[in-house]
């Protein structure tokens, strides 16, 4: 590269600096953005379900289903409310004030000295949040479960229960199992792959629907400087994104640091890049702001929020959208960032993921090359 | 007054229908999002890696671990040689469970003393984690033989507790809600990018009149979507339509309503396109996140539950889930409506409020 190249880069730089600085929206988008965004991720996107809304409905009045009734209303996973009649809930259920529903039949007493003990008492949860319906059925096997033994050493009996097995659990990287600490880095990559595309698309469109695209490429600027002066700004922009989220996620929310800042640059570069890249391709492809917004929105944001692996599990989506989610970046991000966080720079994980995205990213700069070299000639 | 507005809206539905891609956009990517997102977001936990660490020679534990084996759950078991080698498959995400049998195992079985079993957990996915540890701990106790009890699960409006009739559903209401907001909040700025909103104004049109151009083509556009993507969910998919049409059709209506009125709002405010794509998207976002489409809005935390009240999108997913699923009663449907109606009044309300205030 000899020094006019350099000097003509470094004026497009400093052109797209200027434009950057002066747009309010820009560092709307790139600083703003992210600490909203990742505000709102961080507190309304959560798994741990702490007070399941549920009724007991208590048809025997004996006192093991009054003691059972008191097991559930001393859970902290439950919001229990008690009643006798199952019809008064009901309703509840179809407007989703209820999630469940234990029902103590008044054979219960009866049922439970029987040997057909698994019917003694009946769950029933709202299908139409799977999710939540299947910690339902979980906590209450839970809560039962030890009611019973508890149970049986009230009567003096512990040996009816005592397991032969007893399972230690031990969970490495995230032991309390806080579904905030899997989902905020996962967050990161969703707000960067918003922030990546929206930038540059948005952005790159308006020069063309200005037709200030065509003012450059009559300037004697190659097609390489071009690009590496587009996103030069953007990178830097980016990375200043990149690091309000870190820094909110580790002093507001807590969330542990365990990798190298390094390797999270490094990874974060090669990610961005692709995202930039992308925005540029798409910005090039369709003049139209309206087309531009239309395909960010539908490549960027929507499909790094469901097929990312970010919340849904990669691992039970049907094979074809498996290999679907391949080529998402956010999908490689969300798996480096995650490990970065919590498990520290993992070799084996990082290596592949972050060569899998140069490999994305580069493909999407040949494309963007090749693309803007046709309106070139 | 009617011709005048007629002619707008005619002017309006041309501008978006005109360009073969705009046509293209408008229908071609939500349907393409409905098919792959419906297969996609779950939280289901299938086809699990595992790893097992067997120190014991001993029939106890070599009828556990074959049990492991015959779960369907788990798609792949790796067989560990020692414990050194734990930390490399989970670190590296080849297994989201290691099951270490001690060396005593067998013989304390036999011994009918307590045995141990250690899950080593993946903590990373803390979810799928808390699932898989739930799915071991049970075939553990199937082995002992004394669980105390094993309750039967019964789940009503969706027995199989299927991810597709929750996603397909909730899909509806998010990609009617992108579509509504994208075409009413570019479709003013559009204009004054253009330059043509002067012209506009300088028209015998009152600015009564240009909010109602703007708003009926977009609200018919988004209606038009709304019901495509409806129809989609209920012949393509299947997912039991158990309501009234009618109803749903209705909340629909009110639903698009709230949104046009932020589109608008977004518009009356936005300079240029691309303040009109970051609006939508900031109103997007959130709405997305806090309308139990993801997680469930009662999982956050109380204060954000109340702000949670003020989104359209998260009360009609009440609706149209219960609708689809439940069969909800009008009653219902009306209770979980008159808020979004509220929101309504209050967006197109503030959105011409803007209007006649920029005007002038």
């Amino acid at each position: 590269m000899n020094s006019g190249s350099l000097r003509r880069m470094r004026g497009l730089i400093r052109k797209e600096m200027a434009q950057v600085v002066r747009d309010p929206s820009s560092i709307l988008i790139a600083f703003v953005l992210p600490a909203v965004l990742l505000f709102l991720f961080g507190y309304g996107v959560s798994l741990d379900a702490n007070n399941v809304k549920i009724a007991v409905v208590l048809e025997d009045a004996s006192p093991e289903a009054q003691s059972l009734a008191v097991a559930f209303k001393n859970s902290k996973y439950f919001g229990t409310r008690l009643g006798r009649d199952r019809r008064q809930f009901e309703e509840d259920l179809v407007a989703g004030k209820l999630r469940g529903m234990v029902v103590v039949p008044a054979t219960f007493t009866e049922t439970l000295r029987s040997d057909n003990a698994s019917t003694a008492i009946q769950v029933i949860a709202d299908g139409s949040e799977p999710n939540t319906a299947s910690f339902v059925h979980n906590y209450v096997q839970g809560v039962f479960g030890n009611w019973l033994i508890q149970q049986s050493f009230d009567v003096g009996r512990p040996e009816a229960v005592a397991p032969r097995v007893a399972i230690e659990t031990r969970v490495w990287f995230n032991p309390e199992l806080q579904s905030r600490w899997f989902l905020l880095p996962g967050s990161i990559a969703i707000i960067m792959t918003i922030i990546g595309t929206l930038l540059t698309a948005l952005v790159v469109a308006r020069e063309w629907a200005r037709g200030t695209m065509e003012a450059l490429m009559a300037t004697p600027i190659g097609i390489v400087e071009l690009l590496v002066g587009k996103l030069m700004p953007y990178y830097l922009l980016g990375m200043g994104s990149m690091a309000v989220c870190v820094v909110a996620s580790v002093t507001i929310f807590d969330l542990p640091f365990r990798g190298s800042v390094f390797a999270l640059v490094f990874v974060s570069s090669i990610f961005l890049i692709a995202m930039l890249a992308l925005g540029l391709l798409i910005s090039t492809v369709s003049k139209n702001q309206f087309v531009a917004s239309q395909i960010a929105l539908v490549v960027g944001f929507l499909p790094s929020f469901l097929l990312s692996g970010f919340v849904f599990e990669i691992g039970s989506m049907p094979v074809p959208i498996q290999n679907l989610t391949r080529i998402i970046p956010a999908r490689y991000f969300v798996t480096c960032l995650q490990t970065i966080f919590l498990a520290g720079d993992i070799r084996s994980v990082l290596l592949s993921n972050t060569a899998a995205l140069a490999i994305i990213a580069t493909v999407l700069m040949v494309l963007v090359a090749r693309k803007t070299n046709k309106r070139l000639d | 007054m009617f011709s005048r507005l007629k002619a707008l809206i005619f002017k309006e539905l041309l501008a978006i229908l005109r360009d073969k891609r705009s046509r293209l956009l408008l229908v071609v990517p939500p349907l393409a999002q409905m098919i792959i997102f419906s297969f996609a977001a779950t939280l289901e936990v299938k086809n699990v890696e595992i790893g097992i660490l067997n120190n014991d020679r001993g029939q106890a534990s070599h009828e556990l671990a074959q049990r492991f084996h015959g779960a369907p759950t788990f798609r792949h078991i790796t067989y560990l040689g020692g414990v050194e080698e734990i930390a490399a498959l989970i670190d590296s995400q080849k297994a989201i469970l290691v099951v270490h049998i001690a060396s005593d195992f067998s013989r304390k079985v036999e011994a009918g003393v307590p045995a141990e079993v250690q899950f080593i957990l993946d903590g990373r996915r803390s979810n799928a984690a808390q699932i898989v540890q739930g799915y071991a701990a049970r075939i553990v106790n199937q082995f002992n033989g004394t669980q105390p009890v094993e309750l039967v699960p019964r789940n009503w409006f969706n027995p199989n507790l299927s991810y597709i009739w929750h996603t397909v559903p909730s899909l509806i209401g998010i990609l009617s809600t992108l579509s509504g907001l994208i075409v009413t909040g570019l479709s003013v700025a559009r204009e004054r990018e253009l330059g043509t909103f002067d012209q506009l104004l300088v028209s015998p049109l009152k600015p009564f009149e240009i909010l109602l151009g703007k708003t009926i083509p977009s609200f018919f556009l988004a209606w038009a979507e709304g019901l495509l993507i409806l129809g989609v969910a209920i012949f393509v998919f299947r997912v039991p339509f158990n309501g009234s049409v009618l109803l749903l059709i209705g909340g629909l209506s009110v639903f698009l309503l709230a949104i046009v009125g932020v589109g608008l709002f977004i518009s009356a405010l936005a300079k240029t396109q691309q303040q009109a794509v970051l609006g939508a998207f900031v109103f997007m976002v959130p709405a997305m996140l806090m309308s139990g489409f993801a997680t469930p809005v009662e999982n956050m935390p109380p204060w954000l539950q109340v702000v949670a009240e003020g989104n359209p999108l998260k009360h009609f997913m009440i609706i149209i889930k219960g609708v689809f699923l439940k069969d909800m009663p009008p009653a219902l449907v009306a209770a979980n409506a008159w808020p979004i109606l509220v929101i309504a009044l209050f967006t197109l309300g503030g959105a011409s409020w803007l209007f006649r205030s920029r005007l002038e």
